[in-house]
């Protein structure tokens, strides 16, 4: 698949801050790229870049092979961008809205209202067409502005926080709209909220301080939590001293942790090196005649890598956070 | 062109999208008639020209044109709009000069619906309507370089309050700047070019040659080198502002 984002030592200073620090990483057609990291990390800077609204301050940003900063207009032309808060002129309608920026785009007479109707559709905006954009709720403001981001069907498509403030089936619809079109485009899009990761994109990034800490499918990613793998465990509660000894025995534990349930009922928690199985859990606990009312393969989550990653270096860089 | 016309488009429609157009017009044109009127004693002098209503042109513009101004690029950048507007294909320059030409055409709209004042003088007299005619070219032309000046302040903050101060503060620097008052002061002890540079500098000096009836080319070009600069500064600023 051709590569249409290319980042290349991308860095980005606003005097004294670094907010976007070496970053290299290209996107391909048919990705879907979800750009994590916490607010301040340089995930918006980098996408501003991205969309030739800002210029880095070394390195080098490509979009289709061609040079942000020496042909911006270029560049534009080729994308799709939804800028953090989708803000979109407030006294307009939809409708003109939609107009103006088709027209921009070099679309006129029926290919505009062609273009426009298309758009629309897509994003469900049929019913507010006419009203102005200011008296619109958050999701439809949100939606206008995702109509104007892909009515010249891009080839690279970068939004900021897409669904934020959307209510949960605002966000299933725009998710399910970045999946349709994924084939065609390169997508980035940067989000704080870890399920959608799992939900529409084929990789993840994250990015903490400006810098490129990890880049993986959001599998790849979710085996460097730390329970990855770990084997969850839940027996009566007059038992639970005795399983605790009969699994700690067992060769390759590295240790068994106590983990209250928001029942009230306590768990164990075996971790491993790896060759620890349920199989052979379960064995042991038979063995002492200790019966099992649970027992699961942890797979980790996202929010623990994230954790991991991130808060360790931002608590270094300020230790307020 | 194509992209300077829809930017165009895009902000007049805007304009009357909002009261601002309304208030804009009905306030020009009330404190126009009313200067030339009460102030300027248009009936009382008993001459059939216009002269009363367009000497108070520079110092209404003064109050009135930053007000259109100060909006031009201070509220995209508050709004956040900007960030749309700049990364759809256009450059710098056709946006800049998009905006500025909105602008320019409202202010023309409001000085055009100024001609019952025109009708009225006809009606009572017959005045030289060659030297109206003038005039309104020497206020458009005006209008246009205040509203450059405006635009350019505009581009520099995204505070609109602030946009309105400065620009009016530097638009009374050039109109004063013409002033005998003013010119005095400086010939005191300047050496009478710099006294002539700073008249000929002054939106003063030019628009009242102006509404003498002769338009002269260096009046022209005063104006419009005037525009120039300060879109060139405006498109200058707002590219600054993407590497900053």
């Amino acid at each position: 698949m051709p590569v249409l984002i290319a980042l290349d030592s991308l860095t980005k200073k606003f005097g004294d801050l670094v907010a976007v620090d070496n970053v290299t990483m290209t996107v391909s057609r048919g990705e879907v790229l979800g750009f994590l990291g916490p607010n301040g990390a340089g995930k918006s800077t980098t996408m501003k870049i991205i969309a030739g609204f800002l210029e880095p301050t070394s390195g080098r940003a490509q979009v289709c092979g061609i040079d942000v900063v020496r042909d911006p207009v270029a560049v534009k032309r080729r994308m799709g961008y939804l800028p953090e808060g989708a803000p979109t002129y407030g006294d307009m309608t939809p409708q003109s809205y939609l107009g103006f920026v088709a027209a921009i785009r070099g679309f006129d007479g029926a290919q505009r209202r062609r273009r426009v109707d298309a758009a629309v559709e897509k994003l469900a905006l049929e019913q507010v067409l006419r009203q102005p954009i200011e008296t619109l709720s958050k999701g439809y403001k949100r939606r206008v502005g995702f109509a104007q981001a892909i009515l010249h069907d891009p080839e690279v498509l970068v939004m900021d926080e897409p669904t934020d403030g959307l209510d949960p089936n605002q966000k299933r619809h725009i998710r399910a709209l970045i999946k349709e079109m994924s084939a065609d485009m390169a997508i980035v899009i940067s989000t704080h909220i870890l399920e959608e990761v799992d939900a529409v994109c084929t990789r993840a990034v994250i990015i903490a301080a400006g810098r490129l800490m990890a880049d993986g499918t959001p599998q790849e990613l979710q085996a460097r939590a730390r329970y990855h793998n770990a084997v969850y465990l839940l027996v009566a509660a007059e038992q639970i001293d005795a399983a605790e000894q009969a699994v700690a025995a067992l060769d390759g534990v590295d240790g068994v942790e106590r983990v209250v349930r928001k029942d009230g009922r306590i768990g164990l928690r075996i971790n491993h090196g790896g060759g620890v199985n349920t199989l052979q859990v379960g064995a042991a606990l038979q063995a002492r005649s200790i019966s099992i009312d649970e027992i699961t393969v942890e797979q980790g989550t996202l929010d623990d890598v994230f954790y991991d990653i991130t808060a360790a270096l931002a608590h270094r860089e300020n230790p307020y956070a | 062109m194509r992209n300077i016309w829809i930017i165009a488009k895009r902000e007049m429609v805007s304009y009357f999208a909002t009261p601002l157009a309304y208030v804009f017009i009905v306030i020009f044109l009330a404190l126009s008639g009313a200067l030339a009127f009460y102030i300027g004693g248009f009936m009382s002098r008993g001459q059939a020209d216009l002269q009363p209503f367009f000497d108070y042109h520079p110092w209404l513009y003064l109050l009135l044109i930053p007000a259109i101004s100060m909006r031009l690029w201070a509220e995209e950048r508050k709004t956040g709009t900007i960030e749309n507007l700049m990364t759809l294909p256009v450059s710098a320059a056709e946006a800049v000069i998009g905006k500025f030409l909105a602008a320019w055409a409202f202010a023309g709209l409001a000085l055009a619906l100024t001609f019952p004042m025109w009708i009225t003088v006809n009606v009572l007299g017959s005045p030289d309507n060659g030297v109206i005619l003038a005039s309104y070219v020497g206020s458009l032309l005006m209008a246009g370089a205040f509203l450059a000046i405006g635009s350019c302040v505009s581009a520099l903050t995204k505070n609109q309050v602030i946009a309105f101060i400065i620009a009016a503060t530097v638009c009374f620097l050039f109109t004063m700047s013409g002033l005998e008052l003013v010119l005095n002061v400086f010939r005191l002890w300047a050496p009478d070019l710099l006294v002539d540079t700073i008249a000929s500098l002054s939106f003063l000096t030019h628009f009242n040659a102006v509404t003498k009836g002769v338009i002269e080319l260096r009046d022209i070009i005063y104006f419009a080198s005037m525009m120039a600069v300060w879109l060139l500064a405006t498109i200058v600023a707002i590219d600054l502002k993407k590497a900053a």
